[in-house]
């Protein structure tokens, strides 16, 4: 592996404060809290900003909570709120569906990523297909992409690159990829793509959301993600402000307006957020046993009520290869678990 | 004893499970033929073996045939609009498997016999089949004003149809939970989950009562029974553990949550044990079938 970034350009920054920060605040965001984040991320210099449940569209349920208020008014308060940055949404096939794309795009959204399980880019065909035709940026997501190697990644991606994906992404849903991990998977994808740029979305469980996103960029990454103090799902993601900082340093911000983003982070987010992720105790079995960093918050609040050790459950869903979306797993294993103790107290 | 004669269109999994279901325990029905548009499928090869008439010419095949009374389509949701019409002009009764929804939806428990004047009836989704009993177990004791399913099945198990087509099995899913189940807003959620070994259906069925005082205790017993119904017929259907009730915040303010965690093991007919979500498709096709016969034949129940 190769740590050299002179030859790296800028790459196109996106900020999902807005859509994987919506776990970390229990989909509860409002008009005016997505109003100010929008306009300041906006004056940031970010390229797109990511506004939807957490789950993407549709994703507003038991199963993963329901939204404070309807996402797409959310998205229409975001789009009213920025001068140049794109309005971007999250679309899981199998939660969402082209009609919910279709309301979103009406309330202002001009980029969809859509996303499947890294083994199942064959559903996003007509995700994709549609996108195209209503005119949008298009963004593949291979979400838990520490499951598979490489060269399996390559093909999945040449999928989504064949149905129209302008830019596919490693999506690290589980914080659990070493920088070697990453280096490695963006390298596969940009060598494998003919058309589509590639990115990187990282999670922080293990404590290396930046170091990731420098060792994608090291391996040609073109697009990175990033949320205002890290404000995601699990250990959350890589913060944008440090972000923008250390691309600084390199001299790859670009349009990144780095004390903009500073001040954002720390007078726009920080007062509204319910908490700080953190790598502690659960977030990192997450990134340890490979599970999707949504599974969090659900298992701390199922641990608590059934008297199981959070630490245990998510474990055990490592152990039984639980992929994104599965909260339903969550309850399934504590419930087991529970009955383990009950029989081992007899 | 007279016996009604039907046919299997589509030569793919589904057809092919329903083969050896239908050859397993005829009931009142008599399969001629396994009917599919590849002639190289390994269905129409296993039918052929078995002394089926095996035939790659489609539906055609079929409405030159008037001896067959009784049609299982298993090909397509687009395929099926077109056999719909053909099969209906040509005075056959369609079993439709795939979701393409042209009839009134049958799910075995709820309302095995409400459509049997129809000449099209239509069996939802796999997800459906697995679920909506669940719904409409709770629904028969309390109203219900929102239920929720999430099905994850093997990605083994998810053919090419299922695939590039994920947002009709949403779609119908959540519809059919509302027209059977009885829930006013369905919504379902579908995941495909590529372990190895594959993993078994399971499925999450969350509904939310309308009204906050009910029998938890009557909810309890009507979702066991109606596990034992649909075991009737579905032997690999159960469930994990007795419904959990649960306060959680909703778009109706805090409420109690009845969550219902389910599996289905298949019956391994043709397809391996962890495809229930197809065994559970094939075995409902093959009651309602069996209640078709019957009229037909003017047998009683």
């Amino acid at each position: 592996m190769s740590w050299n970034l002179e030859n790296a350009k800028p790459p196109v920054v996106v900020d999902t404060t807005l859509r994987d920060g919506s776990h970390a605040h229990r989909h509860q965001y409002t008009r005016e809290e997505v109003r100010a984040i929008a306009q300041a991320l906006d004056e940031g210099g970010v390229y797109a900003l990511e506004v939807s449940h957490g789950d993407g569209l549709g994703g507003s349920s038991i199963q993963y909570g329901f939204s404070w208020v309807s996402e797409m008014e959310l998205i229409a308060e975001a789009r009213a709120a920025v001068k140049r940055a794109k309005v971007a949404a999250l679309l899981l096939p199998g939660i969402g569906t082209r009609k919910e794309l279709k309301e979103a795009v009406e309330a202002g959204i001009q980029m969809v990523r859509i996303a499947t399980q890294c083994t199942e880019a064959d559903i996003s065909e007509q995700h994709f297909g549609m996108a195209k035709e209503m005119g949008l940026e298009a963004v593949g997501f291979l979400m838990m992409s520490h499951m598979r190697p490489p060269g399996f990644l390559a093909e999945q991606a040449r999928l989504m690159e064949s149905y129209g994906a302008d830019v596919v992404y490693i999506v690290d849903s589980a914080g659990a990829m070493l920088p070697e991990d990453a280096y490695r998977r963006v390298r596969a994808l940009k060598e494998a793509l003919s058309r589509a740029r590639v990115g990187f979305h990282a999670h922080n469980n293990l404590g290396l959301a930046i170091g990731n996103t420098l060792a994608a960029l090291a391996a040609g990454a073109d697009w990175v993600d990033g949320t205002l103090r890290g404000y995601g799902a699990g250990a959350g993601n890589a913060a944008t402000e440090v972000l923008a900082a250390v691309l600084d340093r390199l001299g790859l911000a670009g349009e990144l307006a780095v004390f903009r983003l500073l001040e954002t982070a720390e007078n726009v987010l920080r007062p509204i957020q319910h908490f700080q992720p953190f790598p502690d105790r659960d977030a990192i079995a997450i990134g340890y046993a490979g599970v999707y960093s949504t599974f969090l918050l659900h298992a701390k609040r199922i641990g608590v009520e059934l008297g199981v050790d959070p630490l245990e459950i998510l474990l055990e869903l490592g152990r039984r290869q639980a992929v994104a979306g599965q909260e339903d797993w969550i309850l399934r294993v504590a419930l087991e678990l529970k009955e383990k103790q009950a029989v081992a107290l007899e | 004893m007279e016996k009604v004669k039907v046919a299997i269109l589509g030569s793919g999994n589904i057809g092919t499970d329903l083969m050896y279901k239908l050859l397993k325990a005829p009931g009142l029905m008599e399969l001629v033929a396994l009917v599919g548009i590849d002639p190289g499928s390994e269905g129409l090869a296993r039918a052929r073996a078995l002394g089926l008439e095996a035939s790659a010419e489609g539906i055609d095949y079929i409405l030159a045939r008037p001896e067959i009374r009784l049609v299982f389509d298993a090909t397509s949701a687009k395929a099926h609009v077109r056999h719909a019409k053909l099969l209906k002009e040509a005075g056959k009764i369609a079993i439709d498997l795939t979701p393409a929804a042209r009839g009134p939806y049958v799910v075995p428990p709820v309302n095995l016999g409400a459509h049997l004047d129809a000449f099209n009836v239509n069996l939802i989704t796999c997800g459906g089949q697995a679920t909506i009993p669940l719904v409409y177990a709770v629904h028969r004791v309390v109203p219900v004003r929102y239920a929720e399913m999430v099905s994850t099945v093997a990605s083994r198990s998810a053919g090419p149809g299922t695939r590039q087509n994920i947002d009709e099995f949403t779609f119908t899913t959540a519809r059919g939970l509302e027209a059977i189940g009885g829930a006013r807003l369905g919504k379902a959620i579908i995941i495909l989950n590529p372990a190895d070994p594959p993993i078994l259906m399971t499925n999450t069925v969350r509904a939310i009562p309308s009204e906050e005082e009910f029998d938890r205790e009557a909810v309890v017993a009507s979702v066991r029974r109606m596990e034992a119904e649909v075991q009737a017929y579905v032997p690999g259907y159960r469930l994990k553990a007795d419904p959990v009730f649960e306060r959680l915040p909703t778009p109706w303010g805090e409420r109690t949550v009845v969550s219902m965690l389910l599996e289905v093991e298949g019956a391994g007919d043709y397809l391996p044990r962890y495809a229930g979500n197809l065994d559970i498709m094939t075995a409902s096709a093959r009651r309602v079938g069996e209640l078709f016969a019957q009229k037909l034949l003017g047998v009683a129940a």
